[in-house]
């Protein structure tokens, strides 16, 4: 796909677990589409240091699994970006590490999975659905991607909590996408598929990491799927004359 | 009797009621999810998308070592990077617990003295004539006093709520940019359902976003200041929307007290509501005429707050009088997460070729008829002024239940804009008067 240089020019992005992987990776193409950025992870230090050697982006601590988290989480990223177009779910937990049967799998890593890959995501999301509608009303449209896995649809041996979690989280999409369709908010649900990223390293980590796809490159794909999404509705408002 | 305060911080009780005053006056009793009902074809609606921020930071003022508690209570402009400075209420040592009039006063505050939250300090740079009102000046990025607004804020509130508050609680369901003092709590009347169901009822939703502010202080010669001076700002859209019910003679219904206050404030050049920023001055009661809103829906508000004499704007003294008393015979819950009110604007009257109306309800609703206006609108004089269902009486009228004559049986033509003095004055307001012969549906 070819793209001009600055395609999201002034979109405001947050994103969830931006200092690795695909996260990063994201981040770095949304940037050199023209967007502005908040992220925000739990690591202080690496947040520090990703947004210290980006200057359009906004670092923000707190973990998307704790609930107390999520509306301060959610004022930082509105109050400093000044609004929300795109919300992106990227921040994942496998459950148990190294991978579990079910049948061994403590409940606690359990819900460690839920609480980062389904309830973080609809809280926040939730938390930022002012912002993000405000954004629809405004502009024409607004987008939420939850970062989805081929674990959500097949029942991979080993990986329950992960695949039962992300499983949710795509059901979630699609039901959200269709109720929120009448706000002018997308929600969609992409697959990245097998990167060589931290994450995957602690899944499966005899795997080649030559095999497995560059986080760059699904961050393109992802990018493209987000602008593909926005001028969509935007597109469509501007010729209904939404924005009057 | 006072009115009961609603003590639990759930913003839509299942039990919620909507004390409607038509613009004659009427008043009925609704369930509050009911106030979709009473929109009709061609109204629009307009709320205010702000976020609530946490207020309320406790510190320590270093010249005395005091503890205190900072509310956040104005600042500039809504420009996310513009939150160095804000204008500030002090108090000494406490909390929420505590009611605000029975709080301990600071220390003695001066300009340049500091005030450390945690890491982050900030400095008093002025006093603004009082001695518990002063602009602070924090030290920090942006980013910085963002990030310490979220660890050590808490939402601003009132002794009448005993639990703590969370931003959660006070976010409505449609909160984005985080710019209020205090919720803008009107609008916790909507949810996704009430939204989807104006919109399957093609009854246009709009929003603008005004920084609401604080709206007791607990000192009387503050409180006599308020609302301060709060920034707003008006969507192209929203203000497109508003235009265009204009034309189409809908009605433009205001969820809270701050949409009145940024639209008439947008309105106040020429009549006609401009997008953009702005910072709403004004202050709206009896005098006010209303350019921009004609219905307001609001919290339930008692009679000494700068919220309750808005609603002067709307409708007269005595029927505001018949509204308080009838909120408190019926056990009306008060205070942000209360009942609610809708109140349309009141029809102005005026009767026969009178130059001044006769009920004097009338007469505070049309304080400026000159004999000009007079004139213009003696053509009318034979129109019925008043429908038959109103009775001529000092108070307000009660009735529960719409009975159906009052339903079907058309009060036309409808009295208001044809003989009366529309404090409006922008020509899209009667492109065509005998268009809006439409019956005077009352109450709905």
């Amino acid at each position: 796909m070819i793209h001009t240089p600055h395609n999201l020019q002034g979109i405001r992005v947050a994103l969830t677990g931006g200092t690795s992987g695909l996260g990063l990776a994201l981040m770095d193409e949304l940037v050199t589409r023209g967007a502005r950025v908040a992220f925000v992870a739990r690591d202080q230090r690496r947040v520090a240091a990703v947004a210290a050697a980006r200057p359009k982006v906004a670092g923000i601590v707190g973990d998307v699994s704790n609930k107390d988290d999520i509306y301060p989480l959610a004022m930082q990223i509105s109050g400093l970006l000044g609004g929300v177009d795109v919300l992106v779910n990227n921040a994942s937990a496998l459950g148990p590490v190294p991978l579990a049967l079910l049948a061994d799998t403590e409940c606690e890593d359990f819900e460690t999975a839920l609480a980062t890959n389904l309830l973080g995501p609809f809280r926040l999301t939730r938390a930022l659905l002012g912002s993000l509608s405000a954004a629809a009303r405004e502009r024409g449209g607004a987008v939420v991607l939850n970062v989805s896995s081929d674990a959500a649809i097949e029942p991979y041996p080993g990986w329950g909590a992960y695949g039962a979690s992300k499983s949710g989280l795509r059901h979630l999409s699609r039901i959200w996408d269709k109720e929120l369709a009448s706000q002018r908010v997308r929600v969609l649900s992409l697959d990245p598929g097998d990167m060589d990223t931290p994450l995957h390293a602690l899944a499966a980590s005899g795997d080649d990491p030559t095999t497995l796809k560059r986080p760059a490159d699904a961050a393109r794909e992802f990018a493209d799927a987000i602008e593909a999404a926005l001028h969509a509705l935007r597109d469509q408002a501007h010729l209904e004359g939404v924005r009057a | 009797m006072t009115m009961r305060a609603a003590t639990l911080p759930v913003q839509r009780p299942h039990d919620a009621r909507l004390l409607v005053v038509d613009r004659h006056g009427h008043i009925e009793h609704r369930p509050r999810h009911a106030f979709v009902e009473l929109l009709r074809p061609g109204d629009c609606v307009i709320a205010n998308d702000a976020a609530t921020l946490p207020a309320s930071l406790h510190g320590i003022h270093r010249r005395s070592d005091a503890v205190i508690e900072i509310r956040l209570a104005g600042r500039q402009s809504l420009d996310p990077q513009d939150v160095k400075r804000f204008k500030a209420v002090v108090f000494g040592a406490g909390d929420f617990h505590t009611p605000t009039e029975a709080r301990a006063a600071p220390p003695r505050l001066a300009p340049g003295d500091r005030v450390s939250f945690g890491k982050l300090e900030a400095t008093i740079v002025r006093m603004l004539d009082h001695p518990r009102f002063v602009e602070l000046q924090f030290h920090a990025d942006a980013a910085r006093i963002w990030e310490m607004l979220a660890q050590q804020g808490k939402p601003v509130q009132y002794a009448h709520l005993h639990e703590a508050l969370a931003l959660w609680d006070v976010w409505t369901p449609i909160a984005a940019q985080p710019v209020a003092f205090e919720p803008p709590s009107a609008g916790f009347v909507l949810d996704w359902r009430s939204i989807d169901a104006l919109q399957a009822r093609s009854i246009p939703f709009a929003t603008l976003t005004h920084a609401a502010g604080l709206s007791s202080t607990g000192d009387a010669v503050l409180d006599q200041r308020l609302p301060l001076d709060e920034p707003y700002r008006i969507p192209a859209a929203t203000a497109a929307l508003i235009a265009a019910t204009r034309a189409r003679q809908g009605r433009v219904v205001a969820i809270g007290t701050t949409v009145v206050r940024a639209l008439e404030h947008a309105a106040s050049g020429n009549g006609v509501v401009h997008a953009g920023d702005g910072v709403a001055t004004q202050r709206i009661g009896p005098q006010t005429q209303l350019r921009a809103v004609d219905v307001i829906v609001s919290g339930t508000h008692e009679p000494d707050t700068s919220h309750y004499a808005l609603l002067r704007a709307f409708t007269d003294t005595l029927t505001l009088q018949g509204v308080t008393d009838e909120l408190e015979a019926h056990r009306y819950r008060t205070h942000e997460f209360g009942d609610s009110v809708w109140i349309e604007r009141r029809a102005c009257v005026v009767q026969g070729a009178r130059t001044s109306p006769l009920d004097p309800r009338e007469r505070e609703r049309c304080p400026t008829l000159g004999i000009g206006l007079a004139d213009s609108h003696r053509k009318d004089s034979a129109m019925p002024a008043v429908p038959s269902s109103r009775p001529h009486r000092a108070g307000p009228t009660l009735r529960k239940v719409p009975t159906v004559s009052d339903e079907l049986t058309p009060v036309a033509p409808s009295p208001d804009k044809e003989t009366s003095h529309d404090t409006r004055n922008h020509p899209a307001d009667h492109p065509d008067p005998a268009a809006d012969r439409r019956p005077a549906k009352l109450a709905v």
